[in-house]
């Protein structure tokens, strides 16, 4: 009965710190304080994380090297794209609609190549995602008539703005944290930690690679459908594979397995790109000696498998000042 | 008829050129069990490198494959020495993304130092006074020389024996006094040697170069690698030039917009149907 007092308490502290957030950013929005271009850059990281966090699912939870989110985040914004322009419903039903059919197919197309790739051990999805994400990339090219070829898809009614993104994000987090700590989120992590293990005690292993590679790109549409009504135009260009690889920065720097420290790593290296916008080639130079130096030497990440708690956090501060006081105790004595 | 045996002598081109990189990958996979992501910018580097001795000095093709190959088998195994060779015993995907990570850093540094746009690469004599008879017939006699004399190091040298027992078995190869380390460096060397004799001959196929230039024939000579059978020599070869047929067919027959969409279409074919490869033997799995 405690534990169930607790567990509501804790999410009671964090709606209500969400909440918070929400009103402090609609504050902000409202008084002025921020300008247009300030508001593209934080939806546009919140759309990175969206789909960094998809790609979580994949590569911290399951395991798996995926190398393509980018092909799945267009997936989702042309299908969004291409419904919107198509239809005519309420701005909300269509928006709904839009985010839900976007992460459908792209869902759908994770399936189509998850499938042949996930029975197999060992390291074909990387590569396989790697030439997905540029198949789709030259099919998007290819089909000109309906998607605009290289130029782009133009003109599409803008249908999302920063409050409507928060929201989805605060829901895709609170999915993805629900989803991993269920019967199948520990189905898929333990093929993490051991697939032969895992398969032994009766777990289907291949259902639950396509399983949580299939949660992973529809999320990942739904990001994609998220930047198609808010960028209003696409095009082919943005989802190059060297956009797959800043997700996947995302990721390695939050540390694969942790939800929040995706969302941390997604809000700075936004910030770092900002800063170094002038500078793309030494950013990508920086950010790529940083994935080896972090591969050899804390191969976690910023958080590693650990989550960032907003309950928890006061007491680990209070533990470790307690600790310092102890060794300090001993230092004097 | 005269088209289809151009398509034939394009495919024969295009292809070796594939087979001579998926041979990189092969060889490292074999051995180190890592997809070297790294190894389409060994072909980068190596088609620079080439760029450079023929604009600078004026090389003809021999000397400059050579220092080209040369200068690549160094860079190859500096590479692994620094970024692969901590990770040895490390989770699989960590090695994946540190070869993803020299990629990145290998192809941006390019970038950076010698610009993004096209560097045209000069025609070049074939040796010394000689001029470059058919390019195509050259890569082709190239490739099949490079593949003789890679065959004849696997089986014939001791070397190669050391190689084909490292990648049969780590631990008992050094139970019987293989040098592992040194085995694992000459793979990358001659990988990378391999790798570089394909960008040199990709740059002067397709006239032009730049610092993104490894990633399109690295990715499709990896499909050629899965194709034949990932870490079977043989398997590389034959994959290569498969990938070379399809790719140059499809573009003379069907539409030369969908011919990258092909390829990896036959890598999801390939995966479903027989994933161990056209030359693979299924391994048993033991706990």
């Amino acid at each position: 009965m405690v534990a169930l007092k607790d567990k509501s308490r804790d999410y009671s502290i964090n709606f209500i710190a969400v909440i918070l957030t929400f009103i402090v950013l609609m504050a902000v929005i409202k008084a002025g304080l921020i300008n247009n271009y300030v508001e593209g850059v934080v939806v546009f990281a919140m759309i990175n994380i969206i789909v960094a966090i998809s790609l979580n699912i994949a590569t911290g939870y399951l395991g798996q090297l995926a190398l393509g989110h980018a092909g799945f985040m267009a997936v989702g914004a042309y299908t969004a794209g291409l419904f919107i322009k198509a239809v005519e419903y309420p701005k909300y039903v269509e928006m709904i609609i839009a985010l839900l059919l976007g992460g459908l197919i792209a869902g759908v197309s994770g399936l189509i190549i998850g499938i042949p790739a996930l029975r197999l051990r060992g390291d074909y999805l990387g590569i396989v995602t790697l030439g997905f994400g540029e198949m789709i990339r030259y099919t998007i090219i290819n089909l000109g008539d309906i998607t605009g070829g290289a130029s782009g898809l133009k003109r599409i009614p803008k249908l999302i703005g920063l409050p409507e993104v928060y929201i989805v994000l605060v829901l895709v987090i609170t999915f993805v944290f629900l989803f991993i700590r269920s019967r199948h989120g520990r189905a898929i992590i333990s093929i993490r930690e051991n697939e032969i293990a895992a398969e032994s005690i009766g777990i289907p292993t291949t259902f639950y690679k396509v399983y949580g590679f299939f949660i992973s790109a529809f999320l990942a549409g739904v990001g994609g459908a998220c930047f198609a009504m808010y960028q209003r135009y696409l095009t082919p260009e943005k989802f190059k594979f060297m956009f797959s690889v800043e997700l996947f920065i995302i990721v390695v720097f939050g540390g694969m397995g942790s939800i929040t420290g995706t969302i941390i790593a997604g809000g700075l290296l936004a910030y770092i790109t900002e800063k170094l916008y002038a500078y793309d080639e030494l950013r990508l130079i920086i950010y790529s000696i940083l994935l080896i130096l972090l591969m050899i030497f804390k191969s976690d990440g910023l958080l590693g498998r650990s989550e960032f708690s907003l309950v928890r956090t006061p007491a680990r501060i209070k533990h470790l000042f307690s600790t310092l006081k102890a060794k300090f105790g001993k230092g004097v004595a | 008829m005269d088209q289809f045996l151009n398509q034939i002598v394009n495919s024969l081109n295009v292809g070796s050129i594939y087979a001579l990189i998926a041979l990189g990958y092969t060889m490292v996979y074999g051995i180190v069990k890592l997809i070297n992501f790294a190894h389409g910018e060994i072909l980068m580097i190596g088609a620079f490198v080439g760029y450079f001795l023929a604009t600078a000095f004026n090389m003809s093709l021999i000397p400059l494959l050579i220092l080209s190959m040369l200068a690549c088998a160094i860079i190859g195994v500096t590479i692994d020495r620094v970024a692969y060779k901590p990770l040895r015993n490390a989770p699989r995907i960590s090695a994946l993304i540190t070869a993803l990570g020299m990629s990145m850093f290998l192809s941006n540094f390019f970038k950076w130092q010698f610009g993004a746009s096209d560097k045209i690469m000069p025609d070049v004599n074939l040796i010394g006074d000689i001029p470059m008879p058919n390019i195509t017939l050259i890569t082709v006699i190239i490739t099949v020389v490079c593949m003789i004399g890679l065959e004849f190091i696997v089986s014939h040298t001791k070397v190669g024996k050391a190689m084909r027992s490292v990648s049969e078995d780590r631990d008992a190869a050094r139970l019987m006094g293989v040098n592992v380390d040194k085995t694992i460096s000459l793979t990358f060397a001659i990988g990378s040697a391999l790798g570089a004799v394909g960008g040199v001959l990709y740059a002067l196929n397709y006239g032009n170069l730049e610092p993104y230039m490894g990633m399109m024939p690295g990715l499709k000579a990896f499909v050629a690698a899965v194709l034949g059978g990932i870490g079977i020599i043989p398997g590389a070869m034959v994959g290569g030039f498969a990938i070379g047929i399809i790719e140059t067919f499809v573009k003379g027959y069907i539409s030369s917009s969908w011919a990258n969409v092909f390829v990896f279409g036959i890598l999801i074919i390939v995966l479903l149907v027989k994933p161990t490869g056209l030359f693979g033997k299924n391994v048993k799995e033991k706990v």
